[in-house]
């Protein structure tokens, strides 16, 4: 299907053995790729497969170790962003290179190469995005903008340099069904205008629905070039994946009456001009139940997973239940004591210490409910490791990690062999209570789907499971039923079975959202 | 010259080398970096500036050379915290040890030797206004570069391209070097011209203050300095007002002591640490204010990956 | 031609011994380069610096004397930094456990009794503690940046000590001196050879307290609580580890053994207060603590090697003629040279060319 001779005419952008090396890890290896004018080309892969690092070299924010990129038939070096602009190639970023502290005006006059006056910015702007339906306010500050806002200041300074090729990075991930909807319309008419969009994502259904051509990676290596509409869902999961990967199965426990998890009008105020005010959050999570909570990114998710793992408490002890105790003022150590389990959303940092070796980072979440077993007696309270090692060794075995050496440190690990460490520390003392924000986050799809069978068979055994996401196809494989936090506000939760797509996007964007008024009336 | 001229005079006097040295420490860490040096490098650019001065004969050679060294010693800063990421504070800290170890050993045969004195300059017409006129336009050169700084760094920071990446590395480095900003290259400079404000301070006190080299004559003033820029929330005019308010303080505790009072005089030398420690209190009481105005990424290191 | 750092997979257990010993020998190299400058010959400086020094039992006796408050404060400050704080003010909080713990012999100077000396050394530990109990008070209550006051309040200490030994506490029979009465027999630290030199029970202490530390932070979960909160407070809170607490614990105990220092040193070495009690140990306490890696056991080493270059300076000054100042340079170079050196711990570092960037962006590694 590909032509090898670069030169047939009518290739915007082609790419040919490019390779990419870390120490000894090969990012991108021998990576060939095509982009013709007037197409929307997607870019799959899962995580880590190397998507991110070769749209960097073909931006100039990272240098290629070998290979060549060739740009409307020459060969060309790109050593900087800029560079890349001024041949013609704009790029939308994933985790939006945005200054929260700047105006949406400067912050698009940062990414000019020429020295305009932020007044003509924001006129540029305020014209740009009239035309393509993002609207913008060029004087607001970006840490008073949602999501989706963000993600408009990035398309709209990307249009204004007027590229031939927009690459973006993964841009729904961040956006509700609704929202999605709007950018196909946007990429279309850029496409229309005889522009190209390089469009990374590892969404099957996007691609198949707004691309041309895609090309598929894995493992930093090319697995597949092909027209997305040609190929069955199955097909392009096969070149993404490799293997077959071992599908969820969700025979449905017993739910019992037993409410093990419960709010009742739980706010809390935010604790930071950058976080979310929890809003009368009403919650009940019985035995045998996964409750699925959905959202935009920074409606207050950590924030209710910080409430309910006590690692912020709250004035009233009532607002928080916890298998029958009023938890609202204990800490996390004592609610862990209740048979409470948690999994935060960041691994390094937060569910671990990086620099920590795993046995450490057992010492971490369990040295108060696993004293008896972790601490000797008395004052000192002297670590046994001998008996953590074991632990460790039981949890590294029971969930598969994969890693090098006997007691490494967490850094070392990959994401997804540490996010199973991170979910099996809790597993192994059979929670009856846990408390899970974003389980597969970065995870490649192998570790994500065990870890998605673990809280699936922890609830059929008789716990209560909450898990927060931003991955719909996660919440509909795992929970039985969902509910919608949006701006720090809980949705009532309805069973899975009876939820669509359509009506979950309706309650993301439900309150919040500038221009849904339409969405707003039918929300209810 | 009246009295209260005369007490203004050496208020302004007291305040332009924090003025200066805090001004500096702004640009600093508005790019994102935390530079615990400031006494280190004032106190070398008073050394130098003292020794040159005394070797030309030219207070002026003197300023050149305190700034100069201000700068060169904050290049050791920014190779180690920039190039070798190393650990900001600690690094800022060795700064300061170090410079108050090696203008110790170069100012050695300096000491006790009468200085020469940087000469006011009356600026014609306007230096002959009733009552401010002696006050602001018959100085030295550095008052008229420290006030010129503060309108000059302004301008900088919020009205030119370069200020406004500045701010932005200051915010995000890594947003910052994703759109192909210099982050490192910034930050170097920033140093920089932290190190040469610094230095022309130090420059001021051996120069101007007290015309002569007294070991660590910095006195702490390095370390008012970094918490003047905290108390201005990184905002070069009111770093101005806050150099002015400790100038006070500073000349006001020292005509106490004159006048006795039977307040013992070491009280009175210990109020502008307090008074530093008071402010402190006062403008981070407000946590969320704070979170606000702080640079994002003030005290991090970065890394590019390439 | 560049610098490039390349993250490790894991930080090097090689590196994390090996880096204090080139940070050594890197200080030794810039310090033959200074004496050479000075226009001495850099054999005979190294030799009067750090040699002679070593060759005379009196002169060991004095390492030791200038060691362990080097150590105690070291010591201290590496839980405080392990933990994120940055108390820079042991040198005020050295002070004030000088003057707290000399209460007792002044205002009692004629009473002669065993607890004499306990009761001192408690009281300095808690001056020490309380002096930095503000500080960590003023970081937990109001937010207020700990490295800034902890450092003012050494300007602080050091005037109020001046004031005391001019005004109330000067020594009534001593001639107008800015002096303290001498201490009785019974609030002089014991002397641990007589026969041989000066050493005294400081060393002991300084002993005691690492082993201690070590076995600590080593050991037992208070340590581990140390080193978590300090590499993430995000992670200490998902651990149940309060950071206020924390802050609190880091600061009282790194007063106390900087307290604890300051009253043996006063009590040991001095015998009186004086306005001047201490040759800058609370800021050259922070280079052992990076010199020793922050821990305990390198930092008993360390505080050795920093007590020579005091010696070395004098032994220097008085044999070949250096200025007593380069002792403070040499310390100065020590820990740039240190926290330089601590880079390799977690990065792989090269030196790639402009050439070759160009060309290829691999270089050797």
């Amino acid at each position: 299907m590909t032509d090898q001779q670069p030169g047939h005419g009518n290739c915007l952008l082609e790419v040919r053995g490019l390779t990419k090396v870390f120490g000894e890890l090969r990012a991108n290896d021998g990576i060939d790729l095509e982009i013709k004018s007037n197409e929307i080309h997607a870019l799959l892969g899962e995580n880590g497969a190397g998507k991110s690092t070769l749209v960097k070299m073909l931006f100039g924010s990272l240098e290629p170790t070998s290979g060549q990129i060739f740009w409307k038939d020459k060969p060309v070096r790109i050593t900087s962003p800029g560079q890349a602009r001024a041949l013609g190639i704009g790029m939308v970023f994933q985790h939006f290179s945005l200054f929260e502290a700047l105006t949406v005006a400067e912050n698009i006059a940062l990414s000019m190469d020429q020295d305009v006056s932020i007044e003509g910015i924001a006129e540029q702007a305020a014209v740009l995005s009239r035309e393509y339906g993002l609207p913008l306010d060029p004087h607001a500050h970006v840490a008073d903008l949602s999501v989706g806002e963000r993600q408009r200041i990035e398309i709209v300074r990307t249009l204004l340099q007027n590229p031939e090729l927009i690459i973006l990075d993964e841009p729904t991930s961040v956006l509700t069904p609704q929202e999605a909807d709007r950018l196909f319309e946007t990429l279309a008419k850029i496409r229309a205008e005889g522009r190209s969009v390089l469009y990374i994502s590892h969404r099957l259904e996007e691609v198949q629905r707004i691309c041309d051509r895609a090309t598929v990676l894995r493992h930093g290596k090319l697995t597949g070039a092909c027209d997305p509409r040609l190929e069955t869902p199955a097909s392009l999961a096969r070149m993404m994946v490799g293997s077959e990967v071992k599908s969820v199965s969700n025979a449905g426990g017993t739910i019992t009456d037993e409410i093990l998890i419960e709010t009742r009008n739980l706010s809390a105020p935010a604790r930071t001009p950058f976080a979310v005010a929890l809003k009368d959050v009403n919650l009940k999570v019985r035995r045998g139940e996964i409750i699925g909570i959905a959202g935009v990114a920074g409606n207050g998710q950590s924030e209710l997973f910080d409430v309910l793992s006590g690692e912020e408490t709250v004035p009233d002890a009532d607002d928080v239940r916890i298998c029958g105790t009023s938890v609202g003022r204990m800490g996390i150590s004592e609610r862990r004591l209740l048979g409470a389990g948690f999994v935060p959303e960041e691994r390094h940092g937060h569910a671990a210490v990086s620099d920590m070796t795993l046995s450490q980072n057992m010492v971490l979440a369990r040295h108060h409910s696993d004293a008896d077993v972790f601490l000797t007696g008395g004052p000192l309270k002297i670590i046994r490791y001998d008996a953590v090692k074991k632990a460790s060794e039981r949890i590294v075995r029971e969930m598969d990690v994969r890693m090098s050496g006997e007691d490494p440190v967490a850094s070392s690990l990959s994401g997804g062999n540490l996010q199973k460490f991170i979910v099996g520390r809790e597993l192994d003392r059979q929670p009856s209570v846990l408390i899970v924000n974003q389980p597969t986050w970065g995870v490649d799809a192998g570790a994500a789907s065990r870890i998605r069978q673990a809280l699936i068979d922890l609830a059929e055994s008789g716990s209560a499971v909450v898990v927060i996401s931003q991955d719909l196809d996660e919440i509909f494989e795992v929970a039985t039923s969902i509910a919608v936090l949006n701006e720090g506000a809980l949705s009532e939760a309805e069973p899975a079975s009876m939820m669509t797509l359509e009506r979950i996007g309706l309650l993301m964007g439900g309150i919040h959202g500038e221009d849904t008024k339409v969405e707003a009336q039918h929300a209810h | 010259m009246t009295l209260a001229e005369a007490i203004l005079l050496t208020i302004t006097t007291a305040a332009t080398p924090l003025l200066l040295a805090a001004i500096g420490e702004l640009v600093v860490e508005r790019s994102g970096v935390l530079n615990l040096g400031v006494e280190g490098m004032i106190v070398m650019g008073a050394v130098v500036a003292f020794a040159a001065a005394q070797l030309t004969g030219s207070a002026y050679l003197g300023a050149l050379f305190g700034m100069a060294a201000g700068c060169l010693f904050s290049l050791l800063f920014a190779f180690l915290t920039l190039t070798l990421v190393a650990n900001q504070v600690a690094t800022g800290l060795a700064l300061t040890i170090l410079g108050l170890g090696l203008s110790g050993m170069i100012g050695e045969s300096f000491v006790g030797q009468r200085g020469v004195q940087l000469e006011e300059i009356a600026i014609p017409v306007l230096s002959s206004i009733p009552l401010i006129g002696n006050l602001l336009f018959n100085q030295d050169l550095i008052f008229y570069i420290s006030i010129f700084s503060v309108f000059g760094v302004s301008w900088f920071l919020f009205k030119t391209r370069l200020g406004l990446q500045l701010r932005a590395i200051g915010d995000s480095h890594g947003s910052a070097h994703a759109l192909g900003i210099s982050v490192i290259k910034t930050r170097y400079l920033a140093v920089m011209f932290g190190g040469a404000c610094a230095g022309l301070a130090g420059a001021q006190l051996s120069l101007v203050y007290t015309p002569q080299w007294v070991e660590n004559m910095s006195a702490g003033r390095g370390w008012i300095a970094l918490a003047l820029v905290v108390f201005a929330s990184w905002r070069p005019l009111r770093v101005l007002a806050g150099a002015y308010l400790f100038g006070a303080v500073t000349i006001g505790q020292l005509h106490a002591q004159a006048l006795g009072f039977g307040i013992p005089s070491q009280f009175l030398s210990a109020l502008p640490y307090l008074a530093t420690i008071v402010v402190l209190v006062i403008i981070s009481r407000n946590r969320r204010l704070t979170l606000m105005n702080t640079p994002a990424s003030l005290g991090q290191s970065f890394v590019p990956d390439r | 031609m560049r610098i490039e750092l390349e993250k490790r997979p894991a930080y090097s257990a090689l590196f994390s011994m090996l880096s204090p010993f080139i940070a050594l020998g890197l200080t030794i190299i810039a310090g033959a380069i200074l004496f050479t400058a000075l226009g001495k010959n850099p054999i005979d400086a190294l030799y009067s610096f750090f040699i002679e020094p070593l060759t005379e039992l009196w002169s060991l006796h004095e390492l030791l004397i200038k060691a362990a408050p080097l150590i105690l404060i070291a010591v201290g400050l590496s839980v405080c930094f392990r933990s994120n704080n940055w108390n820079i003010g042991a040198e005020g909080q050295f002070i004030m456990g000088g003057v707290v713990g000399s209460i007792v012999p002044i205002y009692f100077h004629e009473w002669n009794s065993f607890i004499v000396l306990p009761l001192m050394l408690i009281m300095g530990m808690i001056g020490g503690a309380l002096y930095a109990g503000i500080p960590a008070l003023l970081k937990t209550r109001f937010n207020t940046n700990e490295i800034l006051s902890s450092l003012m309040l050494v300007y602080v200490a050091e005037l109020f000590l001046d004031w005391l030994v001019r005004g109330p506490w000067r020594n009534p029979e001593g001639f107008n001196f800015p002096e303290s009465r001498s201490f009785n027999d019974s609030a002089v630290l014991p002397e641990l050879f007589p026969a041989s030199g000066g050493a005294n029970m400081g060393i002991i202490f300084a002993l005691i307290a690492t082993l201690l530390t070590w076995f600590m932070m080593r050991h037992m979960l208070k340590g581990f609580e140390v080193s978590v909160l300090g590499q993430s407070a995000r992670a200490g809170r998902f651990a149940g580890f309060s950071s206020t607490k924390m802050i609190f614990f880091a600061f009282l105990f790194s007063g106390a053994l900087a307290g604890l220092a300051g009253i043996s040193e006063v009590s040991g070495a001095i015998g009186r207060l004086q306005p001047d009690i201490s040759p800058a140990y609370g800021f050259t306490a922070i280079i052992v603590a990076f010199l020793g890696r922050l821990n305990p056991l390198g930092i008993f080493a360390a505080g050795i090697i920093l007590a020579l270059t005091y010696l070395g300076g004098e032994a220097a000054q008085i044999s070949i003629g250096l200025p007593d100042k380069v002792a403070r340079v040499f310390q100065g170079f020590l820990l740039f040279f240190v926290l330089a050196c601590d880079t390799l711990i977690h990065y792989r570092v090269r030196l790639v060319t402009a050439v070759k960037a160009r060309t290829e962006g691999e270089g050797a590694s």
